[in-house]
């Protein structure tokens, strides 16, 4: 029988830092994540599996509420598409395994990485590559979105008002954190 | 840029999270090992290209992800409307009132 042997994960992000007076650009702790595709007949028994309601409306994500999956999030990606992050270290695929009704799940922990951009001008920083529009009235607190940041496509998630999680290929990480650092030079920011 | 209504998200986007995926509805053939040459030409490699009102494919790569359709103008290259992938076309009647409304 062939031997498995397991990736360990990189962390290309590791010991950056940048940032000004208005804005902090750091990598996100390592995390647990798990994509999800689902028809509706998955969507409860997968909610209730993972403790936490995945959103059906464009645009939103939801947080775990319960004391052991507190800052579990999930995010709407698409009509029968999310992605979940936990940062405690949970083992997401055993959570799910064996809820009811049609779904794939795929253990995406090491493909991303996140960058967390926060302080008033975090909007400001990642406006200069992303297309759309991160006012507060349009992209709310704990709005999030697939799109674009420079060359490289992310995921976006307002956590708070000045808190971004930037949640990018681990491959694409160097260049979404340089992209972001070159950022603060804006006349904006 | 251009804004683009995704009928997945629910909103309007910008134009380069989008990829333009051809002429719209283009049925394949159910038996297609039994149509002619001409048939399968036709069908594979001939597009109506109109100048006006056009019905194209299009996708929301770099966000939901999901195919849809559109009704764009090529005189104008105005996006009249768009529409989930698997709804039918819409009448002439529809494109009309749709007009009207953006007073195109």
């Amino acid at each position: 029988m062939a031997d498995i042997q397991a990736a360990s994960p990189q962390y290309p992000l590791d010991g950056m830092v940048a940032g000004s007076a208005l804005v902090q650009i750091t990598p996100a702790a390592p995390a647990s994540r798990l994509a999800l595709r689902a028809r509706p007949d998955a969507i409860a028994p997968l909610s209730k599996a993972l403790a936490v309601k995945l959103p059906q409306e464009p645009k939103t994500s939801a947080q775990g509420t319960a004391a052991k999956t507190k800052g579990r999030r999930a995010l709407w990606l698409g009509p029968d598409e999310w992605l979940v992050i936990d940062e405690s270290g949970a083992d997401l695929m055993a959570a799910c395994q064996g809820a009811g009704g049609t779904f794939s799940a795929v253990d995406v922990s090491n493909r991303n990485t996140a960058i967390i951009v926060s302080g008033p001008a975090a909007e400001a920083v990642i406006s200069a590559g992303c297309p759309q529009d991160l006012s507060l009235k349009a992209f709310a607190v704990g709005a999030c979105a697939r799109t674009l940041l420079g060359k490289t496509e992310v995921v976006l998630l307002r956590e708070e008002a000045d808190v971004f999680r930037v949640e990018c290929w681990r491959s694409f990480s160097a260049y979404a954190f340089a992209f972001l650092a070159e950022a603060l030079r804006d006349p904006m920011v | 840029m251009l804004l683009i209504y995704c009928p997945y998200c629910k909103e309007e986007r910008p134009e380069i999270e989008f990829r333009h995926a051809g002429e719209a509805h283009i049925a394949r053939p159910t038996d297609i090992k039994a149509i002619s040459d001409e048939d399968f030409e036709g069908f594979f490699f001939i597009r109506s290209n109109p100048k006006g009102i056009a019905f194209e494919r299009w996708r929301h790569v770099h966000g939901c992800g999901r195919f849809f359709n559109a009704v764009r103008d090529t005189v104008s290259d105005k996006i009249i409307m768009t529409y989930e992938a698997g709804k039918p076309r819409p009448s002439d009647e529809e494109i009309q009132a749709r007009l009207k409304e953006l007073a195109l």
